[in-house]
């Protein structure tokens, strides 16, 4: 099953989403990587980094990012860890931790997510 | 430069940093999320840390285990783009013992390419490549008219703050100030600032 990693400056923000994900997709590996090592808020290249190994998988990893250095972190975590099926995803973090994450767990692969997460953005809510 | 001088430069750059954290974590608070300065201090701090088992590494070793311990440590967008800068640069001094000014402006065009692409980012966006775009073109420019390394640097020094001020004339499309917009406008940029402090202590010793 692809698995997920939440990267966000805040550990509440990235904890809060992947239980709001859990909520609905109760088996899907996904591990927050949220704020510095002193909780303080910030992008942990390291925090980043465990979180993909704890949810990895030969399916693959899609990392959500909320801005900033969140983005620019998880890409050099990325590219340090080449070889391996990890990609980012362009959307919300929130909705598009919901969206992936029940998609995997309908045995979705992490290209038809990634596809799905990308219209994810583009939803009006009102 | 050699490597000996090159970890000098680096304690000293570290320790501008430390001096000005309070001044470049004030300039982030007021259009960003006030952590530039503290943030860069970590990072350095823990650069400083690496630097004694550095002296019988190259210049270019040298600057890559800076880039690299910036991104583990820094903890905000200032890892991911100088880290990626101080790596560019790094990697392309590879092999040279000592580092002129042809090979430092080479190096800087790698660094500055590779922070644009790392960032998203292009010149005019209120980022530190709005000083370390023109610090480049007239260092560039003094050393083809004079070959003289000093003047060179004198002169990218003049343009890096220059380009600081450029930044108070607009308005961020990159980076946590672009949530402000217009109302950026009148605060010169964080980035650009450090940025230029860190040229101004090479400048120093060159």
């Amino acid at each position: 099953m692809v698995g997920f990693v939440i990267v966000s400056h805040s550990a509440k923000l990235a904890e809060g989403v992947a239980d709001l994900a859990r909520m609905m997709a109760k088996t899907v590996p996904i591990a927050p990587a949220g704020g510095l090592e002193d909780g303080s808020f910030g992008t942990s290249f390291e925090k980043i980094s465990n979180a993909i190994d704890q949810v990895y998988s030969d399916d693959g990893v899609i990392l959500l990012m909320d801005m900033g250095s969140a983005v620019m972190t998880a890409e050099m975590v990325i590219e340090s860890m080449e070889g391996r099926k990890l990609v980012m995803a362009d959307c919300p973090i929130a909705e598009g931790a919901v969206t992936g994450t029940v998609g995997a767990e309908a045995g979705m692969s992490l290209e038809e997510i990634l596809e799905d997460l990308e219209q994810v953005g583009a939803q009006k809510k009102l | 430069m050699n490597t000996e001088k090159l970890i000098a430069v680096i304690h000293k750059i570290a320790a501008k940093i430390e001096e000005e954290k309070a001044f470049l974590t004030e300039l982030d608070n007021v259009i960003g999320d006030g952590d530039h300065g503290i943030n860069l201090a970590r990072g350095f701090g823990e650069v400083e840390k690496k630097l004694d088992a550095m002296a019988d590494k190259e210049p270019g070793d040298v600057l890559k285990t800076v880039g690299m311990t910036l991104v583990s440590t820094v903890g905000g967008a200032s890892g991911p783009l100088y880290g990626t800068g101080f790596m560019k640069l790094g990697a392309a001094l590879k092999g040279k013992a000592d580092v002129t000014v042809p090979d430092f402006l080479a190096g800087l065009q790698l660094a500055i390419e590779g922070i644009m692409q790392r960032g998203r980012s292009t010149k005019g966006e209120k980022t530190m490549l709005d000083a370390m775009i023109p610090a480049k073109e007239a260092m560039e420019a003094k050393w083809n008219e004079s070959q003289d390394a000093k003047a060179a640097f004198a002169a990218g020094v003049a343009a890096a703050w220059e380009g600081v001020e450029y930044t108070k004339t607009i308005a961020a499309t990159k980076g946590r100030a672009s949530y402000l917009g217009e109302r950026s406008i009148g605060h010169q940029d964080p980035g650009a600032t450090s940025f230029t402090m860190v040229l101004e202590i090479v400048a120093n010793e060159v």
